[in-house]
């Protein structure tokens, strides 16, 4: 355990320890733990900068499960530190703001700050990790934290829907992303990433190197949320605004983008990796910028702007792969793209942070988000006007913004392809200057129509009369920081160029850097009147025009095809699937417990006796048994009466205490074959267990008898009959084969002198296969909340669902709609289709309201299926009345 | 038969209840060295209250132990998971456990063993996990 262990560790601490705090300190707002942890964190980050700047990584090494070869290694270089900063500094102003913009009054915060700290942690140790495993670990946990908070309100639908998109796509390409570590693990017998750099042209030339990076690339692009994979990230926007500005624009999404960065070593070089990474971002670039016009919501602008910068970079990422096949002058221009992307990287962090939080503000001061209703705010909140203003320039690429220089960067790096003339660039080269170009046209118009149509103009009718105010210092702080730091990175781009761009670039594409040069930093304001900047002055000349222009060519939206989207295809296969698992599910889960217990045996014995049937050294022993004392006869012959009479038992009591009396007499066989701690677990469990019954006779009306005469099964039949000779078989042949030597002289031999323990049953327990005991409990107390659940909100659920659910359903299968209304409440995507063919059914719903949404046309691109802007806003009203009360 | 309405059942229960859960402790402590350990001791312990909630009703079983054992079960996973973890703050692998001899007043050589602190999570856990099943299951109409 080292000291960056302990860093990475301490978000989890806090966050174990956050409620104890809350309840000592009550009156302060929990965020100031959470903002004074971060802070912390990043001046300890800090002090690594010299050593990491030289190039001289910090490598701390700790087996976790040494068994299987997994340790937690923490690494950090300038690619993990450039990431750890961002992480801990962000989250440090994300802290403070979200203190002014979570009201402690209203809701305890600790959930919500729990969620966050482990997003923390998870993201450091993402970022540190060097292990593949340990990374794929807390890269779920990022995922699984990410859909906490976009579900923090969890009453409301829109939240839930968008949790569960965001987890489905960037779980199923966090499987992908796992495959491809395994394959990697399979082709060179590491898990290490360090030792992965090192194997080099065995690697690539193996079959299983490309389906690994592929699947390595499918888990970064739906984190990322590259195209098409995008379609989480506007949906995510549910989130409170904190979370919005510090999980899906400045970390969490960038996770895609540091995989690939650090998985570049590996697989750059290729023609694939290049083609997939470079055209991928790109397509994203083009999409995001262009659907990000058409939003009215200004989280929804800037949702689709994220998916638009993140593009820009991954397509960075990819332009630089070129690197590592020239040599010498040409090598160094293609490594600037990677330069380009580290630096915008942190661009993008800062001014989109700083215009989330700024979304954010007017979101709580106005009520509204639709930016259809805003307008004219520059009078009344000048500071956030002077934020946005910044972050929305530097996006654009304006100078003297942090923004402009890395926009710079790209068109430079874009061009460079031209003279490549390798992967077939010499046909399709011109592709990229062309797209990056109308890209950024339309990243200029919306930019500008986002600060313009908000502060400036008159007001719009719904505010006119409101007074709207500054927000408190609190949460004006943090975006203007962020505000002057786009505009320090544009001025003094140096402060940052050597100390962390270099660094991270450097790590990213350690062939530059082979021979003992370092990278040369061209990172400054004034290039001179290059190709780029001549690009960039032909973008904001066109971009003021269309700007200008917006409202006669806004129409064209309306061509582009609503009922093929990348959504629709997502809300039909996932109702499809639901249907289809409801389906199958109801066709074994019929409710009787003794079909269960059929199923269980059954296929146990089928595997059981294929097992028997296959193995060749099983020999049983017949004969030559132990000496059977008359008291075990009677013991034995009482058990077999007992056994043989639960199912002639008339009532059910008389049959519970004959299993009862099975299991006792159990018991004493265990006492006299010597074994008390079976004796004593069997004595406590059988005597529990029938007094549950007990217990649950209670509330029995009556005892039932079954009057039917029982008809034969032959299934039952079959199962019983196999698993009494297959038991035996069994028994037999574990007295008769010893393949192994048993384990039981290990474990006596080594409980007392390196466990110190005499019991050797519990010092296996707890010691020796301690890993799994603690696995059992858990399953043990996950099984008893699910029977509480089970039980005690059964009926509230029903409850729910028979409001809503109508008659006319004519799917008889009770046991699939109480699954339903158990998963879904009342206003689950499939009671809106509960009819005979859902799937089929909510394609006409979806078409049926299509014309609807057409009504107000100006409603999001693609987004939502069932459009609820008015809805969402009036809530949002009085929330930020609320908070202003 | 009527519910809590045995006097006999009741009576004895009382006092018979405190000699089972005083077994359980003894079960719990000896686990390592002689039968026992903290499994056992935990369903001994559930059983001890099940009797109360025989002898009496469920009830009064969550009158003399107001505690919510879904809290109980947690705490008894976290005290596991925290006992496996501490060995990583020596730089052992997960799980790793240590002990010792150590000379304590009236108690004189006793074994001190980090495998307690696994073992008291196990029988929190599982007194948590039956009691909880126990209860919402007897609960329930």
């Amino acid at each position: 355990m080292s000291l960056l262990h302990l860093l990475t560790l301490s978000p989890f601490l806090l966050a174990v320890l956050l409620p104890f705090l809350g309840k000592a300190v009550p009156r302060l707002h929990k965020g100031w733990f959470a903002a004074a942890l971060s802070a912390f964190v990043f001046a300890m980050l800090l002090g690594y900068l010299a050593d990491v700047g030289d190039g001289s990584p910090i490598v701390e090494s700790f087996d976790w499960i040494p068994s299987l070869g997994i340790s937690f290694t923490v690494y950090l270089d300038g690619l993990s530190l450039l990431f750890a900063l961002m992480i801990t500094g962000m989250g440090v102003l994300v802290a403070l703001y979200s203190i002014a913009y979570m009201s402690a009054a209203k809701e305890s915060l600790t959930r919500f700050y729990v969620f966050l700290l482990v997003f923390m942690g998870a993201m450091l140790g993402l970022v540190l990790s060097d292990n593949l495993l340990t990374l794929y670990g807390f890269w779920e946990l990022t995922s699984i934290t990410s859909f906490l908070l976009i579900g923090y309100k969890n009453e409301k639908h829109r939240s839930r829907y968008g949790a569960l998109k965001s987890l489905l796509i960037t779980m199923a390409g966090g499987l992908g992303l796992l495959s491809g570590f395994i394959l990697l693990y399979v082709m060179s017998g590491t898990y290490r990433i360090r030792e992965l750099f090192e194997v080099g042209a065995p690697l690539m030339s193996h079959p299983l190197f490309l389906p690994a990076m592929i699947l390595i690339l499918l888990g970064a692009f739906t984190k990322s949320a590259q195209y098409p994979f995008h379609i989480w990230l506007p949906d995510a926007m549910e989130a409170p605004t904190p979370v919005s500005a510090y999980l899906h624009s400045a970390t969490m999404v960038k996770a895609g983008l540091y995989l690939v960065a650090r998985m570049s070593p590996i697989f750059a070089g290729t023609a694939e990796w290049f083609w997939i990474v470079s055209l991928g971002g790109l397509i994203t670039l083009l999409y995001g910028s262009v659907a990000s016009l058409k939003q009215t919501d200004l989280k929804g602008i800037l949702a689709y702007s994220t998916i638009s910068q993140l593009g820009l970079i991954m397509s960075l990422l990819g332009l630089s792969s070129l690197s590592g096949i020239f040599d010498g002058e040409e090598r160094l221009l293609y490594a600037a793209a990677g330069t380009a992307a580290m630096f915008h990287l942190l661009n993008h962090a800062v001014f989109k942070g700083a215009l989330f939080m700024a979304a954010g503000i007017i979101d709580h001061e106005t009520g509204t988000r639709d930016i259809r209703k805003l307008g004219g705010l520059a009078q009344v909140m000048p500071i956030t006007f002077t934020i946005s203003l910044f972050g929305t320039f530097s996006m654009a690429g304006i100078p003297p913004f942090g923004g402009f220089i890395s926009k710079e960067m790209f068109l430079d790096s874009v061009i460079e392809p031209l003279h490549a003339g390798v992967f077939g660039l010499s046909t399709w080269a011109a592709l990229f200057p062309v797209v990056a170009w109308i890209a950024s046209v339309f990243t200029f118009v919306y930019s500008v129509l986002f600060v313009f149509r908000t502060f400036l103009g008159p007001r719009k009718k719904p505010l006119i009369n409101k007074k709207i105010h500054e927000a408190p210092l609190l949460m004006v702080l943090p975006p203007a920081l962020l505000a002057a730091l786009a505009l320090m990175l544009g001025l003094f781009p140096g402060t940052v160029a050597y100390s962390l761009i270099r660094p991270a670039a450097e790590a990213m594409m350690p062939i530059v850097t082979a021979s003992g040069d370092r990278l040369p930093m061209d990172i400054k304001l004034w290039h001179g009147f290059t190709p780029a900047l001549w690009m960039t002055i032909a973008v904001v000349a066109v971009g003021i025009l269309l700007a200008l222009t917006v409202r006669r060519w806004m129409k064209l939206y309306a061509f582009i095809p609503r009922r093929v989207s990348i959504n629709r295809f997502y809300d039909i296969s996932l109702r499809f699937f639901e249907h289809i698992t409801v389906r199958v599910t109801s066709l074994y889960m019929n409710g009787s417990s003794r079909s269960y217990v059929k199923y269980i045996l059954g296929f146990m014995m089928l595997v059981l006796g294929f097992i028997l049937y296959i193995s060749t050294d099983i020999s049983y022993r017949v004969g030559a048994y132990a000496q059977i004392a008359p008291y075990e006869w009677i013991i034995l012959l009482g058990l077999a009466a007992a056994a043989l009479a639960v199912p002639f038992a008339k009532s059910r009591p008389v049959a519970i205490i004959l299993t009862g009396s099975v299991g006792y007499l159990m018991t004493l066989m265990f006492v006299f074959l010597r074994a008390p701690d079976l004796a004593l677990t069997q004595m406590v469990v059988e005597s529990i267990s029938v007094t549950l019954y007990l217990l649950c006779f209670y509330h029995l009306p009556k005892l039932r008898t079954e009057r039917r005469a029982v008809r034969f099964r032959l299934p039952n039949f079959l199962v019983a009959i196999a698993v009494g000779v297959l038991m035996t078989l069994v028994a037999l042949a574990v007295l008769g084969t010893n393949p192994f030597e048993p384990v039981s002289d290990y474990y006596v031999r080594e409980s007392y002198e390196s466990a110190g323990g005499k019991n050797i049953v519990n010092v296996i327990l707890v010691d020796f296969r301690g890993f799994d005991t603690m696995l059992e409990i858990m399953v043990l107390g996950v099984g008893a909340i699910g029977i509480y659940n089970m039980i005690k909100l059964r009926r509230k659920a029903t409850d729910v669902g028979s409001r809503h659910v109508s008659h006319e359903d004519d799917e008889s299968d009770d046991v699939a709609d109480r699954f339903r209304k158990n998963q879904y409440g009342h206003d689950g995507p499939i009671e809106v289709s509960r009819k005979k063919e859902p799937w089929i059914n909510c394609v006409s719903d979806l078409n049926d309201k299509a014309p609807e949404q057409e009504k107000n046309s100006d409603s999001d691109f693609e987004t939502e299926p069932d459009s609820d802007s008015e809805s969402a806003t009036d809530e949002s009203r009085k929330k930020g009345g609320d908070l202003d009360a | 038969m009527p519910r809590g309405s045995d006097v006999f059942l009741q009576n004895i229960s009382k006092i018979v209840v405190f000699i089972i859960l005083a077994f359980a402790l003894y079960l719990f402590f000896t686990g390592h060295g002689s039968p026992g350990g903290g499994f056992i001791a935990g369903l001994m312990s559930a059983g001890a209250l099940l009797l109360l909630a025989l002898a009496y009703d469920i009830e009064t079983v969550r009158k003399v132990v107001p505690i919510d054992f879904k809290i109980v079960t947690a705490v008894g996973l976290l005290i596991a998971l925290c006992g496996g973890t501490g060995s990583l703050l020596f730089g052992e692998p997960f799980l790793k456990h240590a002990f010792g001899y150590f000379q304590l007043p009236l108690l004189g050589e006793t074994e001190l063993h980090t495998a307690l602190i696994f073992d008291l999570g196990v029988y929190l856990a599982v007194v948590g996990v039956t009691m909880t099943i126990l209860l919402t299951i007897g609960e329930d109409n």
